[in-house]
């Protein structure tokens, strides 16, 4: 509302006495629209030049131009003031008809050139205000204070394992309280840190485990270092949702209210950042770079009360290539914008249009396409048919734009992209439906990123819907569950069968044609969960009201290989089953040795707590959790050895391996010898203050009196020979037969 | 160890004791009468008759002639064992929880529940031990919970305190004539509600059970928790075994929590902890309900439970449960003979 004073009430009117009759005055407190009585819509111009009563209007009519841009100015609004030698003061007053459109002009014309001499200073009157007023500011320069460089801790302490025996760390939330323990195998994880009330929502490790982030309703806090002390906030107010870049660079941060920056300002972020839901945060600085309003996606549909249906947000909505250079967002139906880092500005200063675009994902590694010099960083993306024209799937290169490769496709409900972790695979679950529309069916499509010209492969034979696709990481396998058509939510999950695929053999260096392995039928499960390491692989039922089994499988089995398999770059072997009744999380531990699965109260109130396995499913410790939330591996940075360092390693692992185990041999028997030791400590103590015990009531029972004895004094002494010796004897006859003798 | 299955009574169990001699077993369920049991075969001796209300708690007198018990017709009852026939029966304005004989069984104390405007108390009455003699109806002291109310009590060595377990997980001490309040310590987690205290032989120390999922060791001098024994569930009852150096705690998820669970992870176990190193033993399975109470042999030779199954399961202690010594015990003993 623009500040304007002729629709106050008059109380001189009227028809104002009628209504005085009724006492409005509480109602009018409540509702009585604020009108804006400040100079907030008025801005000062300075930099401008001298004019004349004659050239003035002149000026104002050129300025009114320029101000326009930005808002609503009329001439007579632009106040320019002459002196007593009738010249102006290079200065004028606007006024805007919103405080909005003031702050815009102040924002965007400032600086503006008039011409090559003339430079517009726009300010809101009110910082004139404010800063100008004598006084207000310091006439000497005293230089800003540099606090002293102060050391910080180191942030990946946590990887020189004080034990040197390279554990990891995991963290618990439970109930209203965070722990932070050491892995300890079998034995009570080894408590590092606990802290109530830590976090208000939830927890999360940054994707190297640099970072612990807490959440809060003022904003997000990042904890690290040997003695978890705060190193970043981040203040972004009910914030629901957070997402670090891959490098751990930048955080983009998510609430579901748009930033509201109350009048006197906020410690972060600007008066522009209000209104936007999205924050992206350079981590290092701790500044906002960019911030964004959530994207009012038109609903495609209404569901059968008629209510449009909502359309599940998108988590990340920002996501990040892999070297954290590029931000992108995807406009569901037209278009992905990529948004080049530090600056956060457009890549070219242009949307990436593409018609009807439903997903897209970066491949999660700097892919190394073959005959290509200039490794650039790539997406996919998929548009589904629109009119006569096929569904489509692309690559494209950033920051060349440049289309790698398009797949057509041809009666597509629905396509999901699935990138290997090396981005040497990508594969494309496409869902098709037959012409009647009726039934489903999923094709498996592979474009082989690193080979010359993308190949694409085809895995046929797939007849029922795949609802799980994983590949295996740094490897070339996948596993896929599917399952029969799927049928309305009944109380049973239909049956599942899980699939195992891998590349055949071929000759020198490439890698053949990807052939399926063994289907197991019959099964419940719908999570798989590969080890980072790749090899093994856990398929488990999670979150299911029936089943929570787990099975462990190998992929290269050392034993004996089936005939039929041999053509095949796999051996593949159950190695367990396990189960863990009430299972809703499942992870690998960061190096790939461990399993931790969790059940938790989020989710049910039945047996929280957590199971560890090893990797071979061989179970190690069991522990109920009270209300236990969220149960998390700390993440680990990629080693810092080469390819050759890891190698060599590996060729020498049993070297390496005899003084570990004998550590650990060496620790186990300490560990035995220091129970013994308290058993016996304990046993010790026990006696001495049974025998101390036994004496002090001794000579209390003679000091009082009473017999040693409470009871014996008063049961009669029975003489021995009144006892009867009562003796029952009892035959069972077993058998019995009559034979007549003649 | 193959359990007697006592299907005497028709509802949840609520007490079991042994007499001294550890020949009869005593049972007491929700379902008004009291069952006595011959320990050895499981033979129903007999039953009493006579409470309008479930039945909470009974006791044996130390010369096995008399028993004791309390109900939720606000009463107790004093029988006489052999014939059967019930000797006095004290009224209380609300149930009673539990009753206990001193050790000479020449005063009996009742817990009475907090309910309808009155205090939980504890009461403690004389007993004349003979059988033919007339009961004074005369309480000699009544001890008022003005905090939390008791739950559980019983005698201390010498009779010379009473130590009662309140529903805010907290144990006190009181002086025995007096009733002053001695000590009171919290034993427990805040609101864990103690469910049962049972004695060593000597009663110089006691277990009790709690809901916060564990038993504690507790020296009656100075009311210090000397062993913890923690499981995962919640436990109803508390037991020390005399000869081996064990205790068994019996528990389960509560009835009404039972439909939240698989009755596969019911808990309704019998578990054995070793008293001083407070680990683990074994675990007896076989009831269906969480184990209300359990009760052992004070001669060592066995243990009883009753669940909320409305069964009692005897078991007599095999070859097994005496040979089993850790080795820092064998070594204890060894040094000890030479």
């Amino acid at each position: 509302m623009a500040p304007s004073f002729n629709h106050l009430p008059d109380p001189e009117e009227e028809d104002y006495d009628e209504e005085e009759e009724l006492d409005f005055s509480d109602l009018r407190e409540r509702f009585e629209v604020q009108l804006e009585e400040g100079l907030d819509t008025f801005v000062v111009i300075d930099g401008l030049p001298e004019v004349t009563e004659e050239t003035r209007p002149k000026l104002i009519k050129f300025l009114s131009r320029k101000l326009n841009t930005m808002g609503k100015v009329r001439e007579d609004s632009v106040y320019m003031p002459l002196g007593d030698d009738g010249k102006s003061f290079k200065f004028a007053f606007v006024e805007y008809s919103t405080a909005a459109e003031a702050a815009a002009a102040c924002k965007q014309l400032d600086g503006v050139a008039l011409d090559k001499k003339h430079k517009m200073e726009v300010n809101k009157l009110t910082d004139i205000e404010r800063f100008g007023r004598e006084g207000r500011i310091d006439e000497k320069y005293s230089p800003p204070k540099l606090d002293d460089f102060q050391e910080k801790e180191h942030l990946r302490s946590w990887l020189a394992d004080p034990t040197g025996r390279g554990r990891d760390q995991f963290v618990i939330y439970k109930d209203t309280s965070v722990q932070m323990f050491w892995n300890n195998e079998k034995d009570a994880p080894e408590l590092i840190v606990e802290r109530p009330n830590w976090t208000e929502a939830f927890v999360q490790w940054s994707p190297q485990g640099t970072y612990l982030t807490s959440m809060h309703s003022q904003g997000v806090q990042l904890w690290g270092g040997p003695s978890w002390l705060r190193q970043k906030r981040f203040a972004h107010p009910y914030v629901n949702l957070v997402d670090f870049s891959p490098g751990e660079k930048y955080l983009t941060t998510w609430s579901h209210r748009p930033i509201s920056i109350p009048e006197d300002g906020h410690p972060q972020l600007a008066p522009e950042d209000d209104g936007k839901n999205y924050v992206i945060w350079d981590i290092e600085t701790g500044k906002p770079l960019r911030s964004f309003a959530n994207l009012d996606l038109p609903s495609t549909g209404t569901d059968e009360a008629g209510q449009p249906i909502k359309r599940k947000m998108q988590w990340p909505a920002f996501k990040w290539s892999a070297d954290d250079n590029y931000v992108a967002r995807l406009t569901q139906g037209s278009s992905i914008s990529v948004y080049e880092l530090p600056s956060m500005l457009l890549l070219d200063k242009k949307i990436i249009k593409i018609d009807g675009v439903m997903d897209f994902d970066w491949a999660p590694a700097t892919p190394r396409r073959d005959g290509i010099k200039t490794y650039e960083q790539l997406f996919c993306y998929w548009t589904p048919e629109i009119g006569s024209n096929p569904a489509k799937v692309g690559l494209m290169s950033i920051p060349s734009k440049e289309i790698v490769r398009t797949l057509n496709l041809f009666s597509v409900t629905d396509a999901k992209l699935h990138w290997q972790s090396d981005a040497s695979y990508l594969c494309v679950k496409v869902d098709r439906h037959s012409k009647s529309k009726k039934s489903l069916a999923t094709s498996l499509e592979i474009f082989r990123v690193k080979e010359k010209g993308v190949p694409v492969e085809v895995v046929e034979g797939i007849k029922d819907t795949v609802i799980n696709f994983a590949w295996e990481p740094k490897g070339d396998r996948f596993v896929i569950i599917t399952t029969a058509e799927v049928v309305a939510p009944s109380a049973v999950p239909p049956k599942t069968s899980v699939a195992f695929y891998c590349p055949e053999k071929v000759k020198g260096a490439g890698v053949g044609n990807f052939k399926h392995i063994r289907t197991y039928d019959k099964k419940n499960s719908n999570a798989i969960y590969w080890s980072p390491k790749g090899r093994f692989v856990v398929v488990a039922t999670v979150s299911s009201q029936q089943s929570f089994d787990m099975e462990f499988f190998d992929l290269d089995f050392e034993g004996e290989k089936p005939e039929s398999d041999k053509d095949l770059t796999a051996n593949l072997q159950l190695m367990n089953v396990a189960d863990h009744f009430g299972v809703t999380d499942i992870e690998w531990d960061p190096t790939g040795r461990f399993v931790a699965t969790s059940s938790s109260f989020w989710k049910h109130t039945m047996e929280n707590g957590f199971h560890m396995y090893d990797f071979k499913g061989e179970q190690l410790r069991e522990e109920p959790v009270e209300k236990i939330k969220q149960w998390l591996w700390r993440p680990r940075p990629p080693p810092m050895l080469t390819k050759e360092e890891q190698k060599t390693i590996r060729k020498n692992l049993r070297e390496y391996s005899k003084v570990f185990d004998q550590e650990d041999a060496d620790r186990g028997a300490s560990a035995d010898l220091a129970v013994v030791e308290h058993r016996r400590r304990l046993l010790d103590e026990w006696l001495a203050w049974r025998s101390t015990t036994e004496e002090d009531v001794k000579n209390g029972r003679l000091d009082a009196g009473l017999p040693l004895d409470p009871i014996e004094g008063l049961i009669k002494k029975t003489d021995e020979s009144e006892d009867k010796v009562i003796e029952e004897i009892v035959e069972e006859i077993v058998e019995e037969t009559e034979e007549i003798v003649n | 160890m193959r359990p007697i299955l006592l299907q005497g009574h028709e509802r949840a169990l609520t007490q079991i004791r042994y007499n001294r001699d550890g020949d009869l077993i005593f049972s007491t369920a929700k379902d008004q009468h009291i069952c006595a049991w011959f320990a050895h075969n499981g033979e129903r001796l007999g039953t009493y008759h006579g409470h309008q209300g479930a039945l909470w708690t009974v006791d044996v007198d130390p010369t096995s002639t008399m028993i004791a018990s309390g109900a939720a017709d606000n009463t107790v009852k004093l029988w006489d064992i052999q014939s059967g026939k019930c000797l006095k029966t004290w009224d209380f304005d609300t149930a009673v929880k539990r009753v206990e004989f001193s050790e000479d069984g020449s005063q009996l104390l009742a817990v009475t529940e907090k309910r309808m405007g009155f205090l939980g108390t504890i009461v403690v009455l004389d007993i004349n031990r003979d059988v033919n003699a007339e009961q004074s109806g005369e309480k000699v002291l009544v001890i008022t919970c003005e905090d939390a109310k008791a739950t559980v009590a019983g005698w201390s060595y010498m009779s010379k305190y009473i130590i009662a377990g309140h529903e805010d997980g907290s144990v006190s001490k009181y002086d025995a004539k007096s009733g002053e309040q001695l000590d009171n310590r919290q034993v427990h987690e805040p609101d864990a509600l103690v469910t049962d205290i049972q004695w060593s032989s000597d009663r110089t120390y006691f277990i009790t059970a709690s809901k916060d999922k564990s038993a504690k060791l507790v020296n009656v001098d100075d009311l210090e928790v000397m062993k913890t024994y923690t499981t995962d569930t919640p436990l109803n009852s508390a037991s020390i075994t005399p000869k081996k150096d064990f205790v068994i705690l019996g528990g389960g998820q509560a009835a009404m929590d039972v439909t939240t669970t698989s009755t596969r992870q019911g808990k309704f176990e019998a578990r054995f902890y070793h008293k001083i190193f407070e680990e683990e033993i074994g675990r007896v399975r076989g009831h269906f309900g969480p184990l209300n109470t359990v009760a052992v042999d004070p001669q060592g030779r066995g243990y009883a439970s009753g669940g909320e199954d409305g069964y009692v399961r005897v078991h007599q202690f095999d070859k097994g449960y005496f040979d089993f010594t850790y080795e820092v015990e064998r070594q204890a003993r060894a040094a000890q003979q030479m």
